[in-house]
């Protein structure tokens, strides 16, 4: 018994699993609580051709945090340190590509025909700013070796005010359907914020299993030095994944200025970067780089997205619910503290050799 | 040995000689450019003060943080909780303005000793842990009220004289505005509390055990530890003092502010983070100086000033040209650091 479950607890994907199941389960018994069926967080309908439920609510919004978590997974890893400006370069990202849709000086766009370029040319160098960006942090972290988290603060700082500026200092609307496609709009019955998220799933996952890169980033996390004897450029894989994180970070900009169809430099991807980071954490990745879990960061951003939603189900404010946050990282992170761990170890050594005794 | 001794001294320096003289152009430049719009007055200089009272106690915790090799983001929270404290307390419960500040104080080392353990004691990473402090202190203070609270002269008369004390300089600094009346420069309580924070700072990392044991944990733990000193312990009682002065720091800024809103403070750790490290403090710790934070503080001042006083630029200037010479001065940085590992081989 006591075996099965060091076992199970063992596993890489216990944590997050076992987190996502406690607020489910927490979920439920607010429902029972609140004498509504026990199921009530679970049901899914059709409600005016779009799937709608609290389930649907968790996976809609949190897709922009899933996606972030991917690029951060693969910079924890790589580089040992945490990308703080993704939610500043996902403002940056929404200010430059509202601005070029709607022109400079232009707050509000009501159909496509005052567009000052296409659509797609403004998304896709929106995309683009986000791999500059990241290129920027990368050059900074790999081949100047400066901190991760010093280097990334530049662009926190910059990056958000640098929109305001591209949005002469204004919230630029732009009201047309075909903009709101992304973030507020659905594919079938399915929004389509699930679908881009599930896509850069896939196609991140199939990269990372199918090629030798998951394994590249993984050396270069667990000994920079090592894996450059070994033959590979880790300054150009560091690289690598900051680019890779900066695009991540442009694309969850798109789902987040797309949903407000409009670019609001102030609140765009506000914290996003802490919920990336704890995303992260919570799939039980060690921050301290190395190996790599891209399944448990996506759990976790899901989970991480649930607690809010749950949150504000039951009544707490926004500006309260970091509170509660906070507490769930301090505890999961406490748990997995290699101090604490040896301390269960030593415990559960300690009962067996009494249970030999006797 | 000796003559590389003295090469690690001079980078050092160096980066704080850039650090002030950048400071002096940077003021000098705004006196010329705007000289019209009363820059030169020596008040000026000393609304920056005024104006970044709780910046300078919070940069000094920061940076003995920093020099340990550790982080602390919570600052800006911690802030904004104590200020909402302080509002709420005097202005809905009716205390005492001195039981209030002792009050927020605690609550600073309470806040602290937690941090402090888990990072210390338990190993866990400084970034993960202070942003938990960041978001529960945020939390907090929308827990405490979610309104915008002042403080009036009806809730405490006593907080709101040492609010409005106004301590003269020589009237020779003065100038006559132009309607012929003296305008003798002054400064507030904020100012001598942290300027007295720098100074005890200063001396504490100079010549106490203390002190020197931080850069000492800073520069390698390992050693550290082999030499005989108590790494935890030291982790632990650096993040007590950071979040002891970001109460001071909290105190100054409720002087200023008079106020407490759940919004105040946001940004002020990355501030004070880009203060240090303008000021020439290693974010992979045992190098830094608090006199270096501080004209670090006054830099990002000047520049806040300087387009405060331009009056057409847009508000988002003072944090671009923050990061922009935060990037210069960590690029700078990690030239040193290349060129100092060069000269070794």
């Amino acid at each position: 018994m006591n075996d099965k479950l060091r076992k199970l607890t063992g596993k890489a994907l216990f944590l997050p699993i076992f987190c996502m199941i406690l607020v489910l389960c927490i979920n439920v018994v607010y429902d029972i609580a609140q004498g509504n069926r026990f199921y009530d967080f679970f049901v899914i309908s059709i409600q005016n051709g779009v799937l709608y439920g609290r389930l649907i609510t968790v996976l809609n919004r949190g897709s922009e945090v899933a996606i972030l978590a991917i690029g951060m997974t693969l910079v924890v890893s790589a580089s040992a340190g945490t990308d703080i400006s993704v939610g500043s370069v996902m403002s940056l990202r929404a200010s430059l590509c509202c601005m070029l849709i709607a022109g400079f000086g232009v707050t509000s766009v009501a159909s496509s025909a005052d567009f000052a370029c296409p659509m797609l040319l403004g998304i896709l160098a929106g995309i683009l700013m986000g791999g500059v960006c990241g290129a920027f942090n990368g050059t900074l972290v790999a081949y100047l070796n400066i901190q991760p988290m010093v280097a990334t603060l530049i662009l926190y700082t910059a990056a958000r005010s640098i929109g305001l500026l591209l949005c002469n200092d204004m919230i630029v609307y732009i009201r047309t359907d075909a903009y709101g496609l992304l973030g507020s709009g659905s594919i079938g019955v399915v929004p389509t914020p699930i679908i881009v998220a599930l896509v850069c799933v896939v196609v991140a996952s199939l990269i990372l299993k199918k090629t030798a890169m998951g394994m590249y980033i993984q050396s270069v996390g667990i000994n920079k030095k090592a894996s450059r004897i070994a033959g590979l450029n880790s300054k150009r894989i560091i690289f690598m994944c900051y680019v890779i994180c900066g695009l991540f970070a442009g694309i969850a900009g798109i789902i987040a200025s797309s949903r407000i169809t409009s670019a609001d430099s102030n609140n765009i991807g506000l914290n996003y970067e802490m919920d990336a980071i704890l995303a992260v954490a919570l799939g039980g990745n060690s921050l301290a780089g190395g190996k790599f879990n891209l399944v448990g960061s996506i759990i976790g951003a899901y989970t991480i997205q649930a607690i809010t939603t749950t949150m504000y189900a039951m009544g707490v404010s926004t500006s309260q619910a970091p509170v509660f946050k906070a507490i769930v990282i301090i505890i999961i992170v406490a748990i997995q503290s290699p101090v604490v761990k040896a301390w269960f170890s030593k415990r559960a050594s300690h009962k067996e050799k009494e249970a030999v005794k006797a | 040995m000796k003559t590389k001794e003295k090469k690690k001294i001079n980078s050092n320096t160096l980066l704080l000689l850039i650090t002030i003289l950048l400071f002096i152009v940077l003021y000098a430049a705004g006196c010329m450019a705007y000289s019209s719009k009363g820059f030169t007055h020596v008040q000026t200089f000393l609304n920056i003060l005024i104006n970044n009272a709780g910046l300078i106690c919070v940069t000094c915790g920061l940076t003995c943080v920093m020099l340990t090799g550790g982080i602390d983001i919570s600052v800006g929270s911690l802030v904004a909780m104590d200020c909402m404290l302080l509002s709420v307390g005097m202005s809905k419960w009716g205390m005492n303005a001195i039981v209030m500040c002792i009050l927020v104080l605690v609550i600073g080392v309470v806040f602290g000793m937690v941090q402090g353990y888990l990072i210390g004691y338990l190993e866990i990473q400084p970034f993960i842990i202070t942003m938990a402090g960041m978001l529960f202190a945020r939390g907090m203070t929308a827990v405490i009220c979610t309104e915008q609270v002042s403080i009036t002269e009806a809730d405490s008369t006593l907080f709101y004289k040492w609010a409005n004390i106004k301590i003269k300089l020589p009237a020779a600094l003065g100038y006559t505005n132009s309607k012929g009346v003296l305008q003798v420069p002054y400064i507030r309580v904020g100012v001598v509390i942290a300027l007295l924070v720098l100074i005890v700072i200063f001396l504490m990392l100079r010549y106490t055990k203390f002190g020197r044991s931080l850069y000492a944990v800073g520069g390698s733990a390992q050693s550290a530890a082999m030499m005989g000193l108590d790494v935890k312990k030291t982790k632990m009682k650096a993040h007590v003092l950071s979040s002891f002065l970001c109460s001071i720091g909290g105190i100054c800024y409720c002087l200023n502010t008079m106020s407490g809103s759940v919004q105040q403070a946001t940004g002020m750790e990355m501030d004070a983070i880009a203060s240090s490290v303008i000021g020439g403090t290693l974010l992979t710790g045992g190098v830094g100086n608090v006199i270096g934070s501080f004209f670090g503080v006054l830099i990002n001042g000047t520049i806040s000033s300087i387009v405060k006083t331009n009056g057409k630029l847009a508000s988002s200037w003072p944090n671009i040209l923050t990061a922009a010479l935060l990037c210069f001065f960590i690029v700078l940085q990690s030239v040193f650091a290349l060129l100092k590992d060069r000269n070794k081989k």
